[in-house]
C-alpha cells in the first residue's frame, strides 16, 4: 500500500516538497520565534496571496510571483521595524491585510484563476503540485538551507542580542535583512504543501515543541526540524488515504507533538535534577557564611 | 594618564527625541585606566557609553577610538561591551556557552570558529565563575549569573577595552564579588574599562576616575568619591567637595 502510495508520480512530487517543507520552515522559524517575532511568517504569507494573484493575472508560475511579492513584503516590514519607530503596528497591519485584499482581487480580474483556485494556495493541495512547482520548491529550499545553517552563529547572535550584535561588528541590517528574505522565500516553499494561512504554524509550532524539552539552541534547532520533517511527512501520507487537506493535517499533527512534549517537559526536567543532584553538581549548602555586616545607624540620609 | 587615549569623546551632544540628552561631553580614557560614570538616573549615562559603541548617533562633537574616528572604526575586537540587561536570555532557549560564543564573533565573524577560539570562550566563562554550569540553559540562571554571562560573552573577544552599562544592576552581593574579582584579573592585565555605575559598591578599589554626569553635561571628573561607612549605601548622596555650594546627587534613590 506504501508502495503504490510512493508509485504514483505526483505523490513523489508531494513527498518531497512535503520534507523540504518540514526542513526550512522550522529552520527559519527558530531565528523569528528567538527574537519573538514569531507572527511574521503569517503577515508574509498574507502578503504572498497579492503575488499568487499577480501569478494569475500575468500568466506566470504563482510561486515565483509569490516569492518576489513576499520578498519585498518582508523587505518592507524589516524596514518598518528598523526605522518605523511610532505606528508601526499599523503599517504592518495595512500591509497584512492589503496584501490579502490584493491577492483577491488581482485574481478575480485574471481569466484563469479564480477565488477557488485560491483556495488551493490558502489550504495547501496535493494533487496540484506540479513538476514546475517542485524545481521551483528545491531551488527555493537549497537557498533557505544554505542561509539558514552557513550563518548559522552571526544569525543565532543577531536574533540573541542585536545591540550587542552591532557591536561585534556584524552586518546586522544585512543580516535582519537576509532574515526577512529567507523567510520570505520558505512562506514559498510552503505555500503549496501546507497554504499561506498556515505556513506560520509549520515554522513556529516545531520550533514551541522542540524548547519544551531542550535547553541549547543546537538541540532546538535539530528538534524543530526533525519534528517538522515528520509532521510534513506524515500529515502528507494521511491526505493521501484520508480525504483531508493537507496543511491542516500537517499543522494538526504538529501541535499534538506539542502538547506530548509539553506533558513529558516537567517528569524530563524532574529526571534531570535528580540525575544533578546524585552527580553532587547541585550540592546543597544551607550553611554559607555571610559577608560583613553592620550595625543600624538610626539615621537615614538621603 | 597615558598619552594615547583609548576613548576620546570631544563636545559630544545627543538628542532622544526632541529631549536633548547629552549636552557637550567631553571624556578621555587612557590605557589600563578605569573610569566610572556616575549620575542620577536620566542624567545621559548610558547614552554617553552607548554614543561611544556607536549605537546613539552624536548631533555634534567627535569620538575616537583608539585613536580612530568612530565612523571609520572596525576592530571590534578590541572592545568588549556589556549591555544593560536583565537577562541574556531569549525566545529560544541556548546554553551558557552558546551565549558567550557570540562574543567570539568580532574575532572570528564568519567562518568555522578554530580550537582557539572554543579555548577562548571557555576561558570566559571559568572567569566568571560559571564552569560548571557552560551546558546550561540560561534561563535557568539566577539574575546575578545572567549578568555574568553578559560579561563573560564581552571576554570572549579579549578585549582590550571593556564597556559596561551598570553590570552590577540588580547583582547580589555575592555575584558583585565574583564581578569584582574578575575586573580585577582583567584590569591587572592592562584592560582599559569605562562602565557606568549607580554606586561604587565592591568595585570602588578599582576604580582610577569618576566621571560624574548631570543633565547632560560633565560635573566632575576626578578622582571617586570616598567611600567611607554609608558612602557606599545605595542611596546615599555622594556630596563632592568640588561642588561647594550645591550637593551632586549620584544615588539610587535621590
Amino acid at each position: 500500500m506504501i508502495l503504490e502510495m510512493l508509485d504514483s508520480p505526483f505523490m513523489q512530487r508531494a513527498l518531497l516538497a512535503a520534507l523540504l517543507v518540514g526542513i526550512t520552515a522550522p529552520a527559519v522559524g527558530i531565528y523569528l520565534v528567538q527574537r519573538r517575532q514569531a507572527l511574521m511568517g503569517d503577515g508574509i504569507g498574507h502578503v504572498a496571496m497579492t503575488g499568487v494573484g499577480l501569478g494569475f493575472l500575468m500568466s506566470t508560475n504563482p510561486i515565483w510571483m509569490a516569492t518576489l511579492v513576499s520578498v519585498l513584503g518582508a523587505v518592507l516590514m524589516e524596514l518598518i521595524r528598523t526605522y518605523g519607530r511610532t505606528r508601526g503596528d499599523i503599517a504592518l497591519a495595512m500591509l497584512f491585510y492589503g496584501g490579502m485584499a490584493g491577492g483577491v482581487l488581482l485574481i478575480e480580474l485574471s481569466d484563469t484563476g479564480s477565488t477557488a483556485n485560491l483556495t488551493t494556495y490558502l489550504f495547501g493541495s496535493l494533487s496540484t503540485v506540479s513538476e514546475q512547482d517542485v524545481i521551483a520548491i528545491v531551488l527555493l529550499a537549497a537557498f533557505v538551507v544554505l542561509v539558514s545553517l552557513g550563518l548559522r552563529r552571526q544569525l543565532f547572535a543577531v536574533s540573541q542580542d542585536e545591540e550587542f550584535a552591532r557591536v561585534t561588528g556584524l552586518p546586522v541590517r544585512a543580516l535582519n535583512l537576509l532574515v526577512a528574505v529567507t523567510a520570505a522565500v520558505t512562506v514559498s516553499v510552503a505555500m503549496r504543501v501546507v497554504g499561506l494561512l498556515l505556513v506560520s504554524a509549520l515554522m513556529v509550532v516545531p520550533v514551541a515543541a522542540a524548547q519544551q524539552i531542550s535547553r541549547s539552541f543546537k538541540a532546538t534547532y535539530a528538534l524543530s526540524v526533525a519534528i517538522g520533517v515528520t509532521v510534513a511527512v506524515a500529515g502528507t501520507t494521511t491526505s493521501y488515504y484520508q480525504d483531508v487537506p493537507p496543511g491542516a493535517t500537517i499543522v494538526m499533527l504538529a501541535i499534538a507533538v506539542f502538547v506530548v512534549l509539553t506533558a513529558l517537559a516537567t517528569p524530563l526536567a524532574r529526571r534531570r535534577a535528580r540525575t544533578l543532584e546524585v552527580s553532587g553538581a547541585n550540592g546543597s549548602q544551607c550553611a554559607v557564611e555571610m559577608p560583613g555586616t553592620r550595625r543600624p545607624g538610626d539615621d537615614v540620609k538621603v | 594618564m597615558s598619552s594615547e587615549p583609548v576613548i576620546s569623546v570631544r563636545g559630544a551632544r545627543a538628542t532622544l527625541g526632541s529631549r536633548s540628552v547629552l549636552r557637550g561631553i567631553d571624556l578621555a580614557v587612557g590605557r589600563g585606566e578605569v573610569v566610572a560614570l556616575l549620575g542620577a538616573n536620566g542624567s545621559g549615562k548610558s547614552t554617553a557609553v552607548r554614543s561611544v559603541i556607536g549605537q546613539v548617533p552624536l548631533t555634534d562633537g567627535r569620538i575616537e577610538l583608539f585613536g580612530t574616528e568612530l565612523r571609520r572604526f572596525r576592530q571590534w575586537a578590541r572592545v568588549g561591551y556589556v549591555p544593560q540587561r536583565t537577562t541574556a536570555a531569549s525566545g529560544v532557549p541556548a546554553t551558557v556557552r552558546e551565549v558567550v560564543s557570540a562574543g567570539r564573533l568580532s574575532r572570528a565573524r564568519f567562518g568555522l570558529p578554530s580550537r582557539g577560539d572554543r579555548a577562548a570562550v571557555q576561558r570566559a566563562i571559568e572567569l566568571v565563575g560559571l564552569g560548571e554550569r557552560a551546558k546550561d540553559s540560561v534561563s535557568a540562571l539566577s539574575g546575578g549569573q545572567h549578568q555574568r554571562v553578559l560579561i563573560a560573552r564581552a571576554l570572549a573577544a579579549e578585549p582590550e577595552l571593556l564597556i559596561m552599562d551598570e553590570p552590577m544592576a540588580g547583582v547580589d552581593l555575592a555575584s558583585q564579588e565574583v564581578l569584582a574579582g574578575t575586573l580585577r584579573e582583567q584590569v591587572a592585565a592592562g584592560t582599559t574599562v569605562l562602565l557606568v555605575l549607580h554606586e561604587l559598591g565592591p568595585l570602588e578599589p578599582l576604580i582610577d576616575r569618576a566621571v560624574v554626569l548631570r543633565d547632560g553635561c560633565v560635573v566632575h571628573d576626578g578622582p571617586p568619591p570616598e567611600a567611607v561607612g554609608q558612602h557606599a549605601l545605595p542611596g546615599h548622596d555622594h556630596v563632592h567637595p568640588h561642588a561647594a555650594d550645591e550637593p551632586l546627587r549620584t544615588g539610587l534613590l535621590t
